[in-house]
């Protein structure tokens, strides 16, 4: 084969397929994320931000190796196209490290790649329990479901709150929260009210109101997509007088980030969540991130749980980078971030060695309003909770 | 002599498309897999003139019984390749003699219920299916025992070839036997047919089932390569994409799902690549622009200005 | 007991009033013009989306911002009417398929970029806030405002179709094309009329339905499935059919919910799958 034939090959392939030509020196940063679609509000450019906020901060060299994020769109949870732009941002824009991920089925099929190609890999959101296990070059900047709800149960215990009732959506996600939360508020004597499964396709949530209103619990605990799904059920919450009746809301934090908050205004107000980031956290860290973050953000808005996990990943990124002077070595690189800890916007966090999950605080926050804006105030810590939502 | 050269082109594309674009070979794969569900859809659509909304369901049966045996000890690919295709044709006879009772309209809607309730059946079953978190923990073993699936995706590529080309010549003979004629006559004039003795809810019911194990096979392999199976590969999005490759490229004539499923594909990786937010604007655009300029498909266009031609000589 | 009934199936009403509103210009298109419109939800969605902008841009008042979004979205009907829908009347259904999915994803495409990918959300007046008692059991004043507002347009629809001469002239089209133009109908500028009364209807469905069905981009691809299911399962190009359809999806569907929420949305496809099979040509709809 020519050179010249090569060549032509190439700026082919380049103008079909979009391959970005490499500079050898950038350290590459294979974001897979939804940019696209319903999931694109709080997703890819969410992380983006996030990354973006970092870099503002810390500069976007480091060691001499200047960042560069290169974007893949995952709109939907199909692991297949996940795992055709891991390989490609592997073999053919020779990344150095993968990253994103809202969903879990594109976080497992990236990870294969990550595992075969031993390219680290950092996922920034996919909270379900367990998924690291076979993916030893992959470390999560998140959290996890029973993480972040289990504290939520263990609140309700301690304040004498009986007859929850429990409101999941219908799906993976939705059914590890559930079994969190029940399993905790089970270790005082307690038990649920009553327990309703939500299907993904829910539009009108008037029956499932009913069925609460008929049970007349004390709280209701929700998880459901952050998207129309959580707002259009704190919306009928509020439009049947359950707040009004005395029933409290206790939210899954996710269902209460700003992007949700910002559109329900005054309906989400009072509402009770867990959650490891609020961006209200009194810290110099979290002022600083929160500013650099709105210069990105669409219409200045406040950062969610989304952009601090993509923030930390940087963190993460960062040290391992700079401690060994600007190359990426895998095995080293996990030994590093195995041993991390560090102050986090969201509050101190660290990992665990063996899970390569972060044991971090989790929060429970009210909804209000300040100066403004609608905010999570931080009311009650749980310090340093594991994936597993053990303290 | 023209058959020849058709062989020789089917040999020579694969080997010219691994030499020349090596880094691609996954997206090169996946053309392949759409194209033989396409394809599938083709028999079905272009040549029962049965449409459907639901195909998906067939798709992802192949791909979560492929993924189901690889989970659980079986990961050997081809014995698997042809049990998930019995399965998914097995699945299809009741689904078919259903479907073909309805009207046009009613057909559609029929699979799009169907296939709605599939996949919800699919995510409430995460206990077998692993639900909205996939099916994980597949373990493929190598093709033949010999070939492992590399990171290029070099295996992956071949397998994919060789399933499509078999399913193609599978095809190709089913549409020039006396069923596929007999299908061809119902598609034109269900009446007149009926009237001349043929058992039209048989035989469409008969297509349907071939349909489906066909684009369960393309399901199995993208299981296979891809090793984890998600909700998507059930989903009626994907339905709707299938129909649409097979309607750029045209219907009724073997070729236009390849066509059509290697357009979508590489127009749609292209431009998410180029416009990663507001790809969906462009891929408007184009659609609208086919469905005026090639009502019927690229091929159908093609077709129209060759008989012009011949008209001007 | 019963008063739990009552009130589930007010719900019910209240949905399927909305769903009623958003799919009746449908039946239309696929009756009338034997046109496979996938993209009649991206009606629905203008007349949202102008609502929320009238709103929250222009201060206006949520009385004041749903015939806004009527107008809004039967200006933009006759638009794609004359521009592009009337060019693929005689084209295949594929076509037809082909080129409203490629709709979708460009109205899908254009909300993100005009509004960008969230959710929006309005605020109700107050005085559509809060419950209403009747019956034993709790209805939101909401929901009762969109049925006694549904009804009122359904009864002036029926009085349209039924006694003008516009209506007769759109009854004689849908039951016999060739003899309507044989009596020197003007199919056409019917059909576009047609067109633009059903954008114009779907429109102001979007815009009772933000509060209801939620908001955002992907709005026309997540319920296509549910407005084409009360068109085909009403019969196409009726205008009863889809009102029957209507109120059994919305009835059954929350009933459902309510009384065995393990079912979830099984029990609304089932029925559906079920009506299709008895009546392939939809409730009241006729073969052809």
């Amino acid at each position: 084969m020519s050179a010249t034939f090569r060549y032509r090959a190439l700026t082919l392939s380049v103008l079909i397929f979009g391959a970005i030509p490499a500079i050898a020196d950038d350290l590459k940063i294979g974001l897979i994320a939804p940019f696209s679609g319903p999931s694109s509000d709080a997703g890819g450019p969410e992380m983006e931000s996030g990354m973006r906020a970092y870099l503002k901060i810390h500069g976007d060299t480091v060691a001499g190796r200047k960042i560069v994020i290169i974007r893949k769109d995952a709109p939907s949870p199909a692991p297949d196209v996940a795992r055709r732009l891991a390989q490609e941002l592997v073999t053919r824009d020779k990344v150095d490290v993968l990253a994103g991920h809202i969903f879990t089925p594109t976080a497992i099929a990236a990870g294969q790649v990550s595992t075969q190609a031993k390219v680290p890999m950092l996922i920034m959101n996919a909270a379900t329990s367990g998924i690291l296990a076979k993916m030893p070059y992959t470390a999560r900047a998140s959290f996890t479901l029973a993480q972040t709800t289990a504290p939520l149960a263990r609140w309700a215990n301690k304040n004498g709150i009986k007859r929850v009732f429990t409101v999941v959506a219908d799906y993976a996600p939705g059914i590890d929260s559930e079994t969190a939360f029940l399993q905790e508020l089970e270790k005082s004597g307690n038990s649920a009210a009553g327990s309703i499964r939500v299907p993904l396709d829910t539009i009108d949530f008037a029956s499932y109101i009913r069925r609460i209103q008929d049970t007349q619990p004390g709280a209701v605990f929700a998880f459901l997509p952050a998207s129309d799904q959580a707002k259009n059920f704190i919306k009928a919450f509020r439009e049947a007088g359950l707040d009004k009746a005395g029933v409290r809301l206790l939210a899954e934090g996710g269902m209460v980030h700003p992007a949700i908050s910002m559109t329900l205004d005054d309906d989400a107000i009072g509402t009770v969540s867990s959650h490891h980031y609020s961006d209200d956290h009194q810290t110099a860290v979290n002022a600083a991130f929160v500013a650099a973050f709105k210069t990105f953000s669409p219409g200045g808005r406040a950062p969610s749980y989304i952009a601090v996990g993509a923030y930390d990943a940087m963190e993460m990124l960062f040290q391992a980078v700079k401690m060994q002077e600007g190359k990426l070595d895998p095995d080293r690189t996990m030994q590093i971030w195995r041993e991390m800890a560090w102050e986090s916007p969201r509050g101190p966090v660290r990992f665990d060695p063996a899970s390569r999950d972060i044991v971090q605080n989790v929060y429970i926050r009210k909804l209000e309003r300040k100066n403004g804006a609608l905010v999570n105030v931080e009311f009650e810590t749980f310090a340093n909770v594991d994936d597993a939502g053990r303290q | 002599m023209k058959a020849a050269l058709i062989v020789a082109g089917w040999i020579a594309a694969p080997v010219l498309y691994m030499a020349l674009f090596p880094d691609s070979l996954v997206l090169a794969s996946q053309i392949l897999l759409m194209g033989l569900f396409a394809l599938s859809l083709d028999l079905l659509v272009g040549y029962a003139g049965v449409a459907s909304l639901g195909h998906a369901v067939f798709f992802g049966i192949g791909a979560y019984g492929a993924g189901l045996l690889a989970a659980n000890g079986w990961g050997e690919p081809l014995s698997a390749l042809v049990l998930t295709m019995l399965v998914a044709a097995i699945f299809a006879l009741p689904v078919g003699l259903l479907v073909v009772r309805g009207g046009s309209l009613g057909r559609l809607m029929i699979t799009l219920g169907i296939a709605t309730l599939v996949s919800e059946a699919a995510n409430r079953a995460s206990g077998i299916t692993g639900g909205a978190d996939g099916l994980q923990g597949m373990d493929v073993w190598p093709l033949l025992g010999l070939f492992s699936y590399d990171l290029q995706g070099r295996t992956g590529f071949v397998y994919a070839w060789i399933v499509l080309t078999l399913g193609f010549l599978a095809v190709r003979s089913i549409v020039a036997s006396p069923f596929g004629l007999s299908l061809q006559a119902i598609r034109e004039n269900p009446v007149r047919a009926a009237a001349l003795g043929t058992p039209v809810r048989a035989r469409l019911t008969f297509a349907f089932v071939l349909s489906a194990a066909l684009a369960g096979a393309a399901g199995a392999v993208m299981a296979q390569t891809t090793q984890v199976v998600a909700l998507n590969s059930l989903g009626v999005h994907l339905s709707a994409d299938v129909l649409v490759m097979l309607l750029i490229g045209g219907v009724g004539r073997l070729y236009g799902g390849l066509i059509g499923a290697a357009i979508f594909m590489v127009v749609h990786h292209w431009l998410s690549d180029l416009d990663p937010v507001y790809w969906q604007i462009w891929i408007g655009l184009i659609l609208i622009g086919a469905a005026l300029a090639a009502p019927d498909g690229i091929l159908g266009a093609i077709e129209k200005l060759r008989s012009r031609k011949q008209v001007a000589w | 007991m019963l008063a739990q009934f009552i009130g589930v199936v007010l719900d019910g009403i209240a949905y399927a009033s909305l769903l009623f509103l958003i799919s009746v210009g449908l039946s239309v298109t696929m009756g009338l013009m034997q046109f496979a419109n996938l993209a009649h939800g991206a009606f629905a969605m203008a007349g949202g989306y102008m609502c929320v902008y009238a709103m929250q841009a222009l201060g206006l008042s949520y009385l004041a911002a749903l015939p806004i979004a009527f107008l809004f979205s039967m200006v933009l009907g006759v638009i794609l009417e004359r521009l592009l829908y009337r060019r693929l009347y005689s084209a295949s259904h594929l076509a037809q398929v082909l080129f409203t999915v490629g709709l979708l994803y460009l109205s899908m495409g254009l909300a993100v970029l005009l509004f960008g990918p969230g959710a929006q959300a309005i605020h109700l007046p107050p005085f559509l806030q809060g419950q209403i008692a009747m019956f034993g059991t709790q209805l939101s004043v909401f929901r009762a405002f969109t049925i006694i507002f549904v009804l009122i347009v359904a009864l002036g629809l029926a009085f349209v179709v039924r006694w003008t001469r516009f209506g007769a002239r759109i009854r004689c089209s849908v039951d016999n094309r060739a003899a309507a133009i044989g009596i020197g109908i003007d199919v056409d500028k019917v059909m576009t009329y047609a067109f633009a009364l059903g954008s114009g209807l779907a429109g102001v469905g979007g815009a009772l339905g933000v509060q209801l069905m939620g908001l955002d981009p992907s709005f026309p691809l997540k319920y296509l499935a549910y407005f084409l299911l009360i068109v085909v399962v009403g019969g196409a190009g009726s205008f009863i059919g889809p009102l029957f359809a209507a109120l059994v999806v919305g009835v059954v569907d929350t009933a459902g919910r309510y009384y065995a929420p393990v079912l979830g949305s099984f029990t609304m496809y089932f029925l559906m799958i079920a009506l299709l099979l008895i009546f392939p040509h939809g409730l009241v709809g006729r073969a052809r």
